[in-house]
């Protein structure tokens, strides 16, 4: 064992490591803490060799993982001492102790310049170290230039060289600029030149860097970087030292790859077919070794080579041998190569069409997914979502919920995800999409969100011939036990809807379906039992002769909501309890849903947007559309072998949606929800009426064409939207009523104005007599940011209103402050409107808000003395102007 | 101080390892070397969050995991884990074997490098990784140009310290 070299430190070493628990550990270390405080304190008689000793402890203590916030001064100051064994230490543990972002790190920047640019070579190559690991920004601003003369010196050593081109790489990362100066791409040619293969593996990472951000500015070292891949791979003149397991340096040819990828063509036919054979030589070249280390180096080369094809766009021929290459991977046993076939398979789907020639692979690819490995697992299920398309989606898909049953948690939610979505894509018939999403109910309900529940009910609604099989499986899942509460929402719908087409199988009497989905209320949550009380009353609608013992169990369940705490509950209790009693007039209000207008999956659409989200900055057209944590949506058109898109269209061609449906969506609700809480249906009303005006609000939903309803009879507020679904889609509504937050506000100076589920629009004002300071807080809840922000105050004539610019878009989590200033010239009842309007995933959100700049806000108590009070009213005639009563 | 791997600071997402961690099977730390600005805070849990992770996983499965849409490299030599994280799209298999050439040049300077010797002599096993990476990146891929330049360093440091030690000596002498 070979002892650090310094004997304090051993000892303390040796000490924490006979510590028996945690608690002894802490009581040495915090010994030695205050120990090391107290010396630094009293500098005096603090030998050079202490401060060391010490600075070091203090570094093992952090590893140890516990805080060190001191002695930071002493170890910078270190960087300062005149000796190199000071200066070491200094240098080392200060770029582990500090992050870039650290003050102390700006005190020492012109000692590290004195030592960039001095004569000391080790000293040199310390500070290079240091500003590499850790440098920031100001670093960067003051030692970019001093560091790139290094690198180009040829004075000096290729040890400092090379730690030159990597510092000045971390520098150029921290601000591009610094790099950017006239002839730097003719530098770098020259560079390339370089003999010294670890200089020229240090440049060629700079390289990576300076290329990816500006390939049109490196141009020139592009024929270059093809020469030295062909001398490597040919090793040529390669020194003993620099070949890995008898490679030449593995390192330097995956990145030299690397830039090559960065270049968006070859354009040179002679370094093209250059670039080719090397390519080739390595596809056909490399073999499967005994030596691990031998076969990583190897197969690292490869797999570079294998992205390096599929961004030059090489032929079919090449681009085949490259699948077949994958295929082996993904087939054998190690791991290691296993992942990486897979990986690689999966980037490939989306350069080329290659998805034929994949499906070879297919039953590997899904064995993958019972690996015992999670990383492997993870790989295989993304290839598996890339890969499919409407001929193996069955097989998939079924696959996928297979293995959602012993799937581990953390992988659940997207395994359900991508199950929902490749049903919907690629369903062979829309029997077995209904069926598919049961199913995944059934098994990961906690992760089917309400979109792709209502994509059920849409398809189900639209196809005649699927609602009686969709009711039966709905009613066969509701047997099982502990079902889950999207399943009683998606089964009792369909049972409202669809239940008289089972009424002569056996158990499905509207009784006992009635009985079935009344056994599941009492542990639902508050928007599932308004959407059970919407199936009761349909049931009840559709037992024709009517049961007059249905009738009155229903009933019973509607009289003990009247009371209900949730208002929505209540007031379809209300409602039905009187439609219910109708007679067959009820039949026509209660009629089945008119069929939905064809519209985006909003999953899809979901789906596309995460892909849609550039990744920042990432290299090639194939690394920015790969990102594994988002979903890869592969586009049906091209990559799935040019398949027509799956055949789930509606079987009428979907009625023109009114022009105005769009925009006007967002505000109806707003007016339905604001105080018909409060109103009871009117029961006098006629029948017609009463259709009109249900259909009404449908109508921006889903006109249906064949309705003889008036469409254009605006919707009466006073009614509520019973007969849509509860969540209605594609539409964001506010939380709670805007009326009743409207009313608070006109009470009290802030408040919320507005809320949606991604925004939240407070409002804080401060009235003086006439005017006033208002603002506005616009609060993103959302996880991505709100976009196409656009706010417009509409003031009423007597107020003068005056609110600086907006920004467009509200970051996730965000909050954009609005101040308004607002004079109020004269009197009057109006308020001003607040016109505001966003965009949150294509969907545009608009609404009206009245401000509340009331006129109560600026009255103002006007003290009067009781004499003073008794002259006015003696001094004021008799009516009209003065009454009493007593 | 709050800025994450992919921080907004770092204006190129380029082709570097965020940080290299080594964890013993008990899950102590014996280094730890952050090329990315992760905030104190931040460290602590990475290294709690990953530990988890990679201490738990069995043998026989590949070396690399997928963690908060970054990628681990790991292997394990004898009671240590050596881990290195870098982005999804890099090369994992390269970054592997960069892993191995720092353990070769480990073994190489200390001989049959085992655990203890990377505790006693934490701070060498600093300054040699300082001579194979800078910035994320593979500074030198020959074992032996590391060596030199480490062999120059510690003759360095032990002139400082006869150095040190004559002079104490001369002082002692004199105040005798």
């Amino acid at each position: 064992m070979a002892l650090s070299g310094m004997r304090g430190l051993s000892v303390f070493i040796s000490d924490v490591r006979n510590c028996q628990n945690k608690e002894q550990e802490r009581v040495r270390v915090d010994k030695e803490l205050a120990n090391i405080r107290t010396r630094f304190k009293n500098q005096r008689g603090l030998t050079p060799y202490e401060k060391k000793k010490y600075v070091w402890k203090m570094l093992y203590i952090y590893m140890l993982g516990y805080d060190v916030d001191f002695g930071h001064m002493e170890t910078v100051a270190l960087i300062s001492a005149p000796k190199y064994a000071e200066k070491q230490v200094g240098y080392i543990v200060t770029s582990c102790l500090l992050n870039e972002n650290h003050d102390f790190l700006r005190l020492v920047i012109n000692t590290v310049r004195n030592d960039i640019i001095g004569r000391n070579e080790t000293f040199q190559c310390l500070a290079l170290t240091m500003v590499g690991n850790v440098g920031g920004r100001e670093f960067s601003e003051s030692l970019a230039p001093d560091v790139q003369k290094l690198l180009v010196s040829n004075t000096c050593r290729p040890l400092v060289r090379k730690k030159a081109a990597l510092c000045l790489l971390r520098l150029y990362r921290k601000n591009p600029d610094v790099v950017n100066v006239e002839g730097w791409s003719q530098q770098m040619v020259q560079l390339l030149d370089e003999r010294d293969l670890g200089v020229l593996t240090a440049v060629m990472s700079l390289l990576v860097a300076l290329v990816a951000s500006n390939p049109d500015g490196y141009w020139s070292c592009l024929p270059k970087c093809v020469h030295i891949l062909e001398r490597l791979t040919r090793n040529q003149d390669i020194l003993q030292e620099y070949t890995y397991y008898g490679i030449p340096s593995p390192w330097l040819q995956v990145k030299t790859m690397r830039v090559l990828q960065y270049f968006p063509v070859v354009e040179d036919p002679n370094v093209r077919r250059g670039l080719f054979d090397v390519l080739q030589r390595i596809l056909v070249g490399t073999d499967v070794v005994k030596n691990v280390n031998k076969n990583n180096a190897s197969h690292a080369v490869l797999f570079e080579a294998i992205a390096l094809v599929m961004h030059l766009d090489a032929d079919q021929e090449m681009m085949s041998q490259c699948v077949a290459l994958l295929g082996k991977f993904v087939a054998v046993r190690e791991p290691n190569i296993r992942y990486l076939g897979l990986e690689n398979m999966t980037r490939m789907l989306l350069v080329a069409d290659v998805n034929e020639s994949i499906k070879k692979h297919q039953a590997h690819i899904i064995s993958s997914l019972k690996d015992p490995d999670i990383s492997i697992r993870r790989r295989s299920l993304d290839l598996l979502y890339g890969m499919c398309d409407i001929s193996n989606a069955k097989d998939i898909v079924e696959e996928l919920l297979q293995y959602l049953t012993t799937a581990d948690f953390g992988i659940r939610e997207e395994l359900a995800l991508k199950a929902a979505i490749l049903a919907e894509k690629f369903a062979p018939n829309l029997a077995w999409y209904v069926e598919v999403i049961l199913q995944l109910i059934e098994k990961a309900g906690d992760f089917v969100s309400d979109d792709i529940w209502y994509r059920v009910v849409q398809f189900v609604t639209n196809n005649d011939d699927l609602q009686a099989f969709a009711a039966a499986k709905a009613r066969d899942y509701l047997d099982k036990p502990a079902v889950h509460e999207t399943m009683v929402k998606v089964a009792g719908y369909l049972l409202g809807e669809y239940s008289h087409l089972l009424a002569r199988r056996p158990g499905c009497s509207p009784k006992e379906v009635f009985h079935i989905i009344h056994d599941k209320f009492p542990t639902v949550t508050t928007p599932t039992k308004a959407l059970l009380l919407s199936a009761y009353v349909k049931i009840l609608m559709h037992s024709q002769p009517p049961d007059q013992e249905l009738q009155a169990q229903v009933d019973e369940v509607f009289k003990r909501c009247e009371s209900f705490i949730d208002a929505e509950v209540q007031q379809r209790a209300v409602e039905y309890i009187i439609l219910s009693h109708k007679g067959p007039s009820m039949v026509d209000i209660m009629a089945e849903m008119p069929k939905f207008p064809e519209r985006q999956s909003a999953l899809i659409k979901r789906a596309e947007d995460a892909e849609g989200e550039p990744t920042e900055m990432s290299a090639t057209k194939l690394r920015q559309r790969q990102n594994s944590m988002a979903l890869v949506v592969a586009d049906p058109g091209s990559a799935n072998g040019g398949l027509p898109p799956p055949s789930l269209a509606l079987p009428e061609p979907p009625p023109p949606a009114p022009e105005t449906a769009a925009p006007a969506a967002p505000a109806a609700p707003q007016s339905a929800y604001a105080n018909g809480t409060n109103k009871a249906p009117a029961p006098a009303a006629t029948n017609g009426d009463l259709l009109g005006d249900l259909l009404a609000p449908l109508a921006l939903e889903a006109p249906p064409i064949s309705t003889p309803s008036p469409l254009t009879q605006s919707a009466d507020p006073g009614e509520p939207l019973a007969l849509a679904l509860y969540d209605q889609q594609n539409q964001i509504k506010p939380i709670g009523s805007i009326e009743d937050w409207f009313r608070a506000l006109s009470l009290k100076d802030s408040g919320v104005l507005y809320e949606d589920p991604y925004i939240q629009i407070g409002i804080k004002s401060e009235w003086r007599e006439a005017q006033a300071k208002m603002v506005l807080f616009l609060g993103n809840k959302h996880t991505a940011p709100l976009v196409n922000i656009r706010v417009l105050i509409l003031p009423a004539p007597h107020l003068k209103m005056q609110f600086s610019r907006v920004p467009d878009t509200i970051p996730p989590r965000a909050q954009v402050q609005v101040p308004v200033e607002v004079t109020c010239l004269s009197a009057s009842r109006e308020t001003a409107v607040l016109d505001f309007s966003y965009t949150i995933s294509t969907l545009p959100v608009n609404v009206k808000l009245r401000l509340p700049t009331l006129m109560n806000k600026i009255f103002q108590a006007a003290p009067v003395s009781a004499s003073d009070f008794v002259a006015h009213w003696r001094a004021i005639a008799g009516p009209p102007t003065k009454l009493q009563e007593v | 101080m709050n800025c994450s791997a992919t921080g907004k600071t770092s204006v190129i997402i380029g082709w570097r390892i965020h940080f290299v961690l080594l964890i013993s099977r008990q899950g102590k730390v014996r280094l730890t070397k952050w090329y990315s600005p992760y905030s104190q805070k931040e460290r602590t849990k990475v290294i709690r969050e990953l530990s988890g992770m990679i201490l738990s996983r069995g043998p026989k499965l590949c070396n690399f995991i997928e963690w908060r849409g970054l990628k681990v490299v790991y292997k394990r030599y004898a009671s240590l884990y050596f881990c290195m994280c870098v982005d999804t799209e890099d090369n994992e298999l390269e970054t592997l074997e960069i892993i191995h050439h720092y353990v070769e040049i480990l073994d190489r300077y200390f001989g049959n490098v085992c655990e203890l010797d990377l505790i006693f002599n934490f701070h060498k096993a600093y300054y040699i990784l300082d001579e194979v990476l800078i910035a994320g990146e593979l500074q030198e891929s020959s074992k032996k140009s590391v060596a030199r330049v480490i062999a120059a360093q510690d003759t360095l440091i032990d002139n400082a310290k006869e150095q040190a030690n004559s002079l104490s000596n001369m002082i002692a002498q004199a105040t005798k």
